[in-house]
């Protein structure tokens, strides 16, 4: 099993220009989160979440400050080297599932073996869907599929490599409370059996009340930490 | 020879609400290999259910969509998984690129599950076609709305497929891309016999094919 990553985010900040001047998404956030631990980031829209959630996967690069997993400061890697990062280390799961409509849920699944080549795609895959009460729906495109199988396969494609980090953003978003909190049970014992960290973004506090820590942003600043005093910093959230 | 795609007796319904839409009745069409044709139509006539038919994504309630002479429907799924990859080429209105791939990888990942060699350089090459070579390293999210709606033509090009099936492929783009993109296209017909049928509501993009298919009432006529 590979070990779960350290996500380490120091003095992160992140300016966009727009029209109406310069907009600090993420305005001096530091947080360190322990391998193998789950956090869940709450805050109003507009609060800078998704720009943290996208600095942490390498999606987007920091104004200022660094992002490492483990022991890669992602803010420092080429191109490739992110590219690869995103591909081999982390798994991703968006509020919209993002499945290629004319590939099966099988085959949206191993999308991330297939592009490294890898010849065990299509047996872990069929594995993981099983896995996830989707063994009927290997076959089947994402139009053929309710929302809550959409979002299973999409967690399957984040979970096939087996990722050190899974970061989630709204996953479950788009669902009922029941199928919500069937995702979240299931990305949680995904992270266990796979071993990774897992970070997700949510706006429901049934959603985080079932990860390990929870932290809040408001205006880009981490302003609220629900984990026990100690265990907080002075210059960051230490969860 | 045959004709590439022969569509026979095509009928959808829709029940919403308990009210059932008849949205094709019986379409049916041929298409020569290395044709051209445009799809055009009022909106809601039909256009994008005969498309989503055409690409596999939708099952009729019944006729025929036969595809180089074998029956679609009567393939099993790798016959028709293999189809897909390698033989037809979709681009719908959005874009449908992975969101944390970049351009290049969204490419090369087409060309590798239709386990074609050299994927990097093809990806290269196919976005530079495009105008996209600065862009091959950028995740969607980087990408314009025409910039993602190109890449997602070269995801569709980038196995060299037989058909291209294309639902409003310009309809993003400013005049010079969308000129750009459709040069791809119609070259791609003349230098090696792509088969087109592009989804339009632009009269300007339905001059430049061959041929101009309408969905009305349920039908597809030549007009």
């Amino acid at each position: 099993m590979r070990t779960a990553a350290q996500v380490t985010v120091e003095s992160v900040i992140k300016h966009f220009v727009t029209d109406a001047g310069i907009v600090r998404a993420v305005n001096g956030i530091s947080l360190c989160v322990a391998p193998g631990s789950s956090l869940a980031i709450t805050g109003p829209s507009g609060c800078g979440k998704s720009t943290l959630l996208s600095m942490i996967g390498g999606l987007e690069a920091p104004s200022q400050g660094t992002v490492a997993i483990g022991d890669q400061v992602v803010s420092e890697l080429g191109d490739e080297d992110r590219a690869r990062l995103r591909r081999r280390q982390i798994g991703f799961v968006f509020q919209s599932h993002n499945l290629q409509p004319f590939l099966t849920a099988q085959e949206n699944v191993s999308v991330s073996l297939a592009l490294d080549a890898r010849t065990d795609g299509y047996e872990r895959s069929l594995e993981l869907l099983a896995g996830l009460g989707l063994g009927g729906a290997v076959g089947k495109y994402p139009d053929q599929l309710s929302g809550g199988e959409r979002q299973r396969v999409a967690v399957a494609r984040a979970l096939v490599h087996r990722p050190r980090l899974i970061l989630a953003d709204e996953p479950t978003g788009s669902l009922d409370a029941d199928n919500s909190v069937a995702v979240i049970d299931l990305l949680k014992e995904a992270q266990i059996e796979v071993g990774a960290t897992l970070i997700v973004i949510t706006h429901d506090a049934a959603v985080a009340e079932r990860l390990d820590h929870q932290i809040r942003l408001r205006d880009g600043q981490v302003v609220q930490d629900f984990d026990q005093p100690t265990l907080s910093t002075g210059d960051g959230v230490r969860v | 020879m045959g004709p590439l795609l022969h569509v026979q007796g095509l009928s959808k319904s829709y029940t919403e609400a308990a009210v059932e839409t008849r949205v094709l009745d019986g379409a049916g069409f041929e298409l020569a290999r290395g044709e051209t044709a445009s799809l055009v139509g009022s909106s809601g006539a039909g256009k994008s259910t005969l498309l989503a038919i055409l690409a596999g994504l939708m099952l009729p309630d019944s006729g025929n969509v036969y595809f180089d002479g074998q029956d679609v429907a009567a393939m099993d799924e790798t016959a028709r998984a293999g189809l897909r990859a390698r033989r037809i080429g979709v681009v719908l209105q959005n874009d449908n690129l992975i969101p944390f791939l970049t351009a290049a990888e969204n490419v090369e990942l087409a060309i590798k599950l239709a386990g074609g060699d050299r994927p990097g350089p093809r990806a290269t090459a196919i976005l530079g076609e495009l105008g996209l070579g600065d862009r091959l390293k950028d995740l969607p999210r980087r990408l314009s709305g025409g910039e993602g709606q190109r890449a997602s033509l070269a995801v569709a090009l980038a196995n060299q497929p037989d058909l291209l099936l294309a639902d409003e492929v310009t309809a993003e783009l400013d005049s010079a891309n969308a000129e750009r993109v459709l040069d791809v296209i119609l070259g791609a017909s003349r230098e090696r016999g792509l088969t087109v049928l592009m989804v339009t509501h632009s009269l300007e993009l339905s001059d430049r094919t061959e041929r101009r298919l309408r969905v009305v009432d349920g039908g597809v006529i030549e007009t």
